[in-house]
C-alpha cells in the first residue's frame, strides 16, 4: 500500500511541511527530513526547485531560487534522497513545476522516484486533463500517486473530475492567492471548506496556502484531514535554522 | 498541414494550456468566450471603428524604392510604426479591452518589457476609463525611464517586478500572481502571441488585421494579393503572426522570421530561441525556450529589449519546427547598423526591433520579380538613447 493511504488510515489530523530543497543550505534535505521525522510530522513536501515558480509567493520563490544558486539540481536532490528509506519512513512527496520534469525525460523522472522511494508528485503547472490523457498510466506503473489541487473557484463538476482521477489527496488551496502567510482565516474559507466537506469526495482534502500558526492549523483541520505549511515554514528555517525544527512543530500541533 | 492553432489549443506539438488550477477558471472562461465575443458584429463594429480613427488605420503598405533598387527585388514596407502609441501593438490591446469590458472586468494588469505593450495597454485603459496595473522588471524601470513616465501620465500604475532577475519574464510572472490573487475582477491582457491557450490564437488574431490589409493593399499595388516572402522579426512573436497570419496556409508566400542573436549565438548573450530553445513549459505554454540542461529558465540578451525573451510563441515553435518557416538571427550590430540604413536610404528611423528583420536582406537572396513584404513594426523614437550611445551621434 502507498505510505499516503497508510497514512490516512491512521485517522488522525494530518501535518504536513513543505520546503525547497537545497534551502537554506544545499545538503540540508536529508538533517531536514530527520528533524521532521523525529518531531511527529506525518508527511512531508519536498520541493524541486524552478526558476519561475509561477503559483508560488515570495517567500518560496526566493528560498527556490537561493536553493539553485546553491547548485541545487533534479539529479543532485536524488542523490541526496538515494538512501533516505533507510530511515525516514514517513510519506515524501515531490513537488515541482513541469518544466524541470520535462527536461530530465518525464519516465526518467517516474523511474528515480520510484527507485529512492518517492509516494506522491504534486505539479502545480500539469493541469488534471493533460495529466488523465498522457502521464497517468506512467505515474502509476511506478507507484506514484498524483494530487491534484482546487481553489474556491474551482467549479463542482471540475472537482468530482479531480476526485476521480486523484489519488492520495486533493491539495485544498485554502483562498485565491498564491503561497504565502496570511494569520487567520475568514468566513469565505470556512464556507469553502465546508462546502467541500458536503460533497463527500472519496479523496481526503489537506488544505495548504496560508497555513502558518497554530490557530490557521486547527482551522483548517476542523473541516480537512490534514494541512500544509509552505512558507511560515521555510521563514523559520532561514531564520531559526535546521537544529530547531522541533520547536516549530510544537509551536503548531501540541 | 494546418497552421493555424487546433480544437485544444494547440499548434501541433506545441500550445495548450499548462497552468496552475488556480488560474484555471480565468484561462477558462477567455476560452469559452473569445471566439464568440469577437464574432459578434457589435464588437467588431467598435474594434475596426477604433482601428480606423484611434490608432489610424489602415497603415500605409509602402513600396521601398531606394531599398527596392539596391537589392534588386521589390520592397514593400507595412507601416506598422504609424500606429498610434508607435507600434503594432496597440491593434492587440484595442481588442483585448473591448473583450475584457464585455467580460465584465474593471481591472486591468499588464507585463512590459520595453515599455511598449505596457504604454499600448496604459493607452487603452485612459481610453476606456479602466484601472491599469503594469508589472514591469526593476531593472527595465531603470532602463527604460521614458516609457514608465508614459505609462504613468496616461494614468496606469507601474509595479516594480523584484523577482528572479528582474526583468520580462518576472514581470510576467508577477502578473500572473495577481491574476491568481484577482480572479474575478481582472483581466490580464498579455502583450504577445505567448502564454496559455487561448492567448496566442487570440492575440494573433487581433494583430491578423496586419496581412488582413496588406491583402488588398498588395492587390491593388501589384495585382496580386499575396507576396513571396514575408518577413518580420519575432520575440514572443506578435507582429510576426499578424503579418504571416492570412498567409500561413498559402504555400506561394515564403515565410521568414528574424530573432536577436544578441552577442552571437555562441557567446551566451542570446535571444535566438529557435537556435538556442529546447521544448519545454513557459507562461503556461508548451514551445521552445532557452533553459539550463536541468530546465530552469535562463536569461536572453538583446540590444533590443523587446526582443529578448526566452521563448517564442508556440505558433512560431511550429512554423520553425515543421520548417513552413525560415528562421534566422541577426546579432546587434548588423540590427543597429539597419536602423542607420533604413533611416537614410527611406527616411523612417525603427525600432531596433524592427530593424533586424530588414537585415535578412544581407542574409536571403530575393529575385527581381519578387514581391517582398516587411513588417515596419515600431519606431524607433524610444530607441534614440541606444542608437545616440551606439553611434555617437
Amino acid at each position: 500500500m502507498n505510505r499516503i493511504d497508510q497514512k490516512f488510515k491512521e485517522g488522525k489530523k494530518l501535518l504536513s511541511l513543505y520546503f525547497s530543497a537545497g534551502h537554506p543550505n544545499l545538503e540540508d534535505t536529508v538533517p531536514i527530513l530527520k528533524q521532521l521525522q523525529a518531531s511527529g510530522v506525518d508527511m512531508v513536501e519536498i520541493g524541486l526547485p524552478f526558476s519561475d515558480p509561477l503559483a508560488d509567493g515570495p517567500t518560496i520563490q526566493e528560498s527556490s531560487t537561493q536553493a539553485l544558486r546553491n547548485g541545487m539540481t533534479t539529479e543532485k536532490l536524488f542523490s541526496q534522497l538515494e538512501e533516505i528509506r533507510q530511515e525516514i519512513q514517513i510519506p515524501l512527496i515531490l513537488m515541482g513545476y513541469f518544466n524541470p520534469m520535462m527536461q530530465f525525460g518525464i519516465e526518467k523522472f517516474c523511474q528515480r522516484c520510484e527507485e529512492v522511494g518517492i509516494d506522491g508528485l504534486i505539479i502545480p503547472d500539469l493541469p488534471v486533463d493533460i495529466y488523465h490523457e498522457q502521464y497517468q498510466t506512467l505515474f502509476n506503473q511506478h507507484g506514484l500517486y498524483n494530487m491534484f489541487l482546487i481553489t474556491p473557484q474551482t467549479s463542482e463538476e471540475r472537482i468530482h473530475f479531480i476526485d476521480k482521477v486523484s489519488n492520495g489527496f486533493i491539495y485544498m488551496v485554502s483562498s485565491a492567492s498564491v503561497t504565502g502567510a496570511k494569520n487567520t482565516f475568514g468566513s469565505a474559507q470556512t464556507d469553502y471548506f465546508q462546502r467541500i466537506k458536503k460533497m463527500k469526495l472519496n479523496t481526503p482534502t489537506v488544505v495548504g496556502f496560508g497555513i502558518s500558526n497554530a490557530e490557521t492549523y486547527e482551522a483548517a483541520t476542523a473541516h480537512a484531514r490534514g494541512a500544509i505549511i509552505g512558507s511560515a515554514f521555510i521563514k523559520f528555517l532561514e531564520h531559526q535554522g535546521v537544529e530547531r525544527i522541533p520547536e516549530f512543530i510544537k509551536s503548531i500541533r501540541k | 498541414m494546418n497552421f493555424n492553432v487546433d480544437e485544444k489549443g494547440y499548434y501541433g506539438d506545441f500550445g495548450g494550456a499548462f497552468i496552475p488550477e488556480m488560474l484555471y477558471p480565468n484561462v477558462e472562461e477567455l476560452r469559452q468566450n473569445y471566439l464568440s465575443i469577437t464574432a459578434e458584429p457589435d464588437f467588431k463594429k467598435e474594434f475596426d471603428e477604433l482601428l480606423k480613427v484611434y490608432v489610424g488605420r489602415p497603415t500605409p503598405l509602402y513600396f521601398a524604392k531606394r531599398l527596392s533598387e539596391k537589392y534588386k527585388t521589390k520592397i514593400y514596407l507595412k507601416r506598422e510604426d504609424l500606429c498610434h502609441t508607435g507600434a503594432h501593438k496597440v491593434n492587440n490591446t484595442i481588442g483585448q479591452i473591448l473583450l475584457a469590458q464585455r467580460l465584465g472586468k474593471k481591472r486591468i494588469i499588464a507585463e512590459t518589457g520595453a515599455g511598449q505593450h505596457g504604454v499600448a495597454t496604459a493607452t487603452v485603459c485612459a481610453l476606456m476609463g479602466i484601472e491599469c496595473i503594469v508589472y514591469m522588471g526593476e531593472l527595465d524601470i531603470q532602463r527604460q525611464a521614458p516609457n514608465v513616465a508614459r505609462m504613468k501620465m496616461l494614468g496606469a500604475e507601474v509595479r516594480p517586478a523584484q523577482s528572479g532577475s528582474k526583468t520580462l519574464k518576472d514581470a510576467t510572472n508577477e502578473a500572473i500572481r495577481d491574476w491568481i490573487n484577482n480572479p474575478v475582477d481582472t483581466h490580464y491582457i498579455i502583450g504577445s502571441v505567448v502564454g496559455p491557450h487561448p492567448y496566442p490564437d487570440m492575440v494573433a488574431r487581433f494583430q491578423a488585421v496586419i496581412s488582413e490589409e496588406t491583402k488588398w493593399q498588395l492587390a491593388e499595388a501589384e495585382g496580386r494579393d499575396y507576396p513571396d516572402h514575408v518577413i518580420a522579426c519575432v520575440g514572443g512573436g506578435s507582429n510576426a503572426a499578424g503579418l504571416y497570419y492570412h498567409y500561413l496556409n498559402d504555400k506561394r508566400v515564403n515565410i521568414i522570421a528574424v530573432e536577436a542573436a544578441g552577442k552571437g549565438i555562441d557567446s551566451g548573450e542570446s535571444a535566438a530561441t529557435s537556435a538556442l530553445g529546447k521544448e519545454g513549459i513557459i507562461h503556461g505554454s508548451k514551445t521552445l525556450l532557452m533553459q539550463t540542461p536541468d530546465g530552469q529558465i535562463t536569461e536572453p540578451y538583446s540590444i533590443s529589449a523587446g526582443l529578448d525573451y526566452p521563448g517564442v510563441g508556440p505558433m512560431h515553435a511550429h512554423l520553425f519546427r515543421s520548417q513552413r518557416a525560415k528562421f534566422i538571427s541577426i546579432p546587434d550590430q548588423e540590427a543597429m547598423d539597419w536602423g542607420l540604413t533604413l533611416s537614410q536610404m527611406e527616411g523612417i528611423i525603427p525600432a531596433i526591433e524592427t530593424a533586424h528583420a530588414f537585415a535578412a536582406l544581407d542574409v536571403c537572396k530575393f529575385g527581381p520579380e519578387e514581391i517582398v513584404v516587411f513588417n515596419c513594426s515600431g519606431r524607433g523614437d524610444k530607441d534614440l538613447d541606444t542608437y545616440i550611445d551606439y553611434f555617437k551621434l
